[in-house]
């Protein structure tokens, strides 16, 4: 059973809770504590009450820092993700909840056994937000180390989940006998599973049998071209940063010609991009509120340290509210320890720098204004609910996304709106669910039954 | 010799994996063997476990299937399981065994401590030391010597217990005047070297609830001054007071005593079922002690365990059949001398919310 009961398009709705990062507003007075399980439980059962496909929790196994020290002004502190999503799913009965777990700091036998409990608990609603790491500063807290060379992550990463597939399809349906039968399970029906390469290395028994949904959705995230390879292949959700109508629509069609030379059809993927979106009464209500968001985001403070990472240097001698910084720039590239860095940004700062100098003076920006401008976050609906709901209906009933992964700016309060007001909107227009149909992930995410024997 | 728990009385903690804790307990479950990788036999009996008054239970565990040959069965993996009544429980403690040579310990203790904050602070771990050569390929590894494996078990412990401590209680301050979430100098590197791996820190995780989990340990992997409960096994109780006064001069604070059951029921008496059970597989020699027999002679046993041990781990054979015995003939023939959890598991314990070692006597440990 899915969720599809027409062939209008619907919009699929998850929120991605980063956990930690500067677009979640902690100052105000109804910020929830952001780690409490409380918190976790009302806001997981609060989206459940808008009928959501699934719930993310973001992953970062370093304690973001600002030159060597821990990074002091954003929300910072989480929990292991699938810890807390299996706590989740003790409080909860519908909604999918989906770990993102790095392939480069983990063991394929050990992750997968553990998605595959968190699957079989939650009763089909686990999925796996795949990513990678190449970075050796967060390899510090690892066995490895920085093992992993950039060019081989995503090499290692089609491995870890070739063996993670194996690892999930290893029990036989009803590999397991009644209490009479002269063996716990069917003999032969439980296959061992190895692999023997430079990246992938394991020989195991897998203890955990394919759950009401198969195995765990897989959903990934890179936006890379090796991503985008990964995920023709391996995925069935794809959580991509374009937002913009254009390029979201040139990337699903990028994405479904490769789709199409793995063998897989259009309809075996769906396309979520991360979105943060801000609603008001009237759209110049919007306007004001997603100004204000910016601002709660873009502190002075913050503002300093966002071109800190850039400039390499302490800055924190300037005026946020007055000019850029005299002083040059360090000539080496960004670091990663504030958190992953976009391909894009890799390289090149210096320019990117005499770009900003350049802006800040033709428009006359002071530090904190230009950080406005340029630092990331924005949001990418800002309107009434009716306005947003008829701009995701255009991006559905195109195909040029499937749904959205919501970021949000203040919990729980930025979500609650979301389902007692977005969520009506869109119903009425036809393209969100009025109840859970089915009652696993890949159903709600009507994706077709799981098949990892086909052409890859 | 006399146990040292504050306040007295013994900690009654229980394991819950599988279908027991015999071999063949899969046959006689009452129940078709493949519900017990469900939620609802693993709801039932957690509720089962803390309605009846347990302070804490245990969830075994390893990289392999349960039990070998025709018993070998499926297993969900142990913090999982845990963390899946962590918000349904209210005073249960939850311990899962973790292993420490097959997986990363940074996500070992990330794990716990998110276990810990999912429960406000029920959390434990059972040191686990798979160390086969099966258990080991599974992350293509090869077995560690004993010497190795020894110092591995410290290494993991203690990096634990330093990324636990390396954000300061109050490291999250939300000065909306400052503009400050966190204090950086209450957030630590713990720059952990140890033999086979070293950690940079600080846990991507706040300072548990109660500060450091419950760490428990077999006594014969011989970390019991880094453990706060040991197990110790013997199979009558002049044997485990032995084992339990070894256990306190090594530097146990808690010492529990390992304890199979296999209890009459209405019919048929506890040794026939054991005969019937061992008829399909024998179970094997534990180590631990072993009571078959009337609830009444197993409240006689733990009153003279009582004076050597802080708590008792029952093993029930049949958890369809030994847990509700235990609930209703045994727990409450010990009211006397039964501790009743508390809101946190050390509190259960009777055990202090350690400082922090940056706090404490204001110098790192």
């Amino acid at each position: 059973m899915t969720d599809r009961p027409s062939t209008e398009p619907q919009v699929h709705l998850g929120v991605f809770l980063t956990g930690v990062g500067p677009q979640l507003i902690w100052a105000h007075p109804d910020a929830a504590p952001h780690m409490a399980i409380e918190t976790f439980v009302d806001v997981v059962q609060l989206l459940e009450r808008g009928l959501f496909d699934a719930f993310f929790l973001g992953e970062g196994l370093r304690v973001r820092e600002n030159r060597g020290r821990p990074y002091d002004l954003d929300v910072a502190g989480r929990p292991d993700a699938i810890t807390q999503l299996a706590a989740l799913a003790g409080a909860t009965s519908r909604i999918g909840l989906v770990a993102t777990q790095n392939t480069t700091y983990n063991e394929p036998a050990d992750l997968a056994r553990r998605l595959a409990s968190l699957d079989l608990l939650s009763d089909g609603r686990a999925g796996w937000n795949i990513v990678t790491t190449d970075n050796a500063w967060t390899g510090e807290n690892f066995r490895h180390g920085g093992w992993l060379e950039h060019a081989r992550r995503y090499e290692r990463a089609g491995e870890f989940v070739e063996a993670a597939k194996a690892l999930w399809a290893a029990w036989e349906p009803d590999a397991a006998q009644d209490a009479r039968a002269k063996s716990w399970s069917r003999p032969g029906a439980i296959a061992d599973v190895r692999r023997a390469t430079d990246l992938v290395h394991l020989t195991a028994t897998p203890t955990v049998p394919g759950s009401r949904q198969g195995r765990p959705v897989l959903f990934q995230a890179g936006d890379s071209a090796g991503g985008r390879d990964l995920a023709a292949r391996h995925a069935d959700v794809v959580f991509t940063a374009h937002t913009e109508y254009d390029a979201a629509l040139a990337y699903a069609t990028d994405l479904r010609e490769r789709l199409a030379r793995h063998g897989r059809s259009p309809d075996s993927l769906r396309i979520l991009p991360g979105a943060g979106v801000v609603l008001g009464d009237t759209p110049a209500d919007a306007e004001d509120k997603a100004r204000w968001v910016r601002e709660e985001q873009i502190t002075g403070p913050r503002a300093l340290a966002y071109f800190e990472q850039y400039w390499g240097a302490d800055l924190s001698g300037y005026d946020p509210d007055g000019p850029l910084p005299d002083i040059e720039p360090s000539a080496d590239e960004l670091d990663p320890s504030r958190g992953t860095i976009s391909i894009d940004r890799r390289k090149g700062k210096l320019d990117l720098i005499a770009r900003w100098r350049e802006q800040a003076a033709a428009q006359g920006l002071s530090i904190r204004q230009l950080a406005l401008e340029v630092s990331p976050g924005h949001p990418s609906f800002v309107g009434t609910p009716g306005q947003v709901a008829d701009e995701w209906a255009r991006f559905v009933r195109t195909r040029a996304v499937d749904g959205f992964n919501l970021l949000p700016y203040l919990i729980p309060q930025s979500l609650t709106e979301i389902v007692e007001k977005l969520v009506p909107a869109l119903q009425d227009r036809g393209v969100y669910r009025t109840e859970y149909t089915g009652g696993t992930l890949r159903d709600h995410l009507a994706l077709p039954p799981v098949d990892d024997t086909g052409p890859r | 010799m006399t146990a040292h728990v504050p306040g007295g009385g013994l900690v009654a903690a229980v394991e819950l994996d599988g279908d027991g804790a015999h071999p063949a307990a899969w046959r006689w479950s009452g129940r078709a063997p493949a519900d017990v990788l469900g939620p609802a036999a693993l709801r039932s009996v957690v509720r089962t476990a803390e309605d009846a008054g347990f302070a804490l239970a245990t969830f075994a565990d390893g990289p392999l299937p349960p039990s070998s040959g025709l018993d070998a069965a499926g297993r969900l993996e142990a913090g999982t399981r845990a963390a899946f009544v962590a918000t349904t429980t209210r005073s249960l403690g939850l311990a899962p065994t973790l292993h420490v040579a097959t997986t990363e310990p940074f996500h070992l203790a990330t794990q716990l401590a998110a276990l810990d904050h999912a429960t406000n602070g029920r959390a434990g771990w059972v040191v686990g030391t798979a160390n086969d050569a099966a258990s080991a390929a599974t992350v293509g590894a090869v077995p560690l010597g004993d010497d190795a494996l020894h110092r591995e078990t410290a290494d993991v412990v203690d990096v634990a217990r330093a990324l636990w401590d390396s954000w300061e209680d109050d490291s999250v301050v939300r000065d909306v005047a400052t503009g400050r979430y966190l204090d950086p100098d209450k957030v630590h590197h713990v720059d952990f070297t140890g033999a086979r791996f070293t950690v940079k820190g600080p846990l991507i995780t706040p300072r548990p609830p109660q500060g450091q989990i419950v760490v428990i340990a077999d006594a014969a992997l011989g970390i019991a001054d880094r453990a706060d409960v040991v197990l110790v096994r013997g199979t009558d109780p002049d044997d485990v007071a032995a084992a339990a006064t070894r256990a306190r001069d090594a530097g146990a604070p808690r010492v529990f005593a390992e304890v199979d059951v296999v209890l009459d029921g209405s019919d048929p008496a506890a040794a026939a079922r054991l005969a019937a059970l061992d008829a399909d597989t024998v179970w094997p020699p534990t180590g631990r002690l072993r009571h078959v027999g009337t609830p009444a002679g197993l409240v006689t046993v733990l009153k003279r365990l009582a004076g050597s041990v802080d708590g008792v781990r029952f093993h029930p054979a049949v958890l369809a059949v030994d847990l509700p015995l235990l609930a209703t003939e045994v727990l409450p023939g010990l009211r006397d001398l039964l501790r009743r959890p508390g809101r946190t598991l050390r509190a259960s314990l009777g055990l202090p919310r350690p400082a922090n070692r940056h706090v404490a006597a204001g110098s790192p440990a």
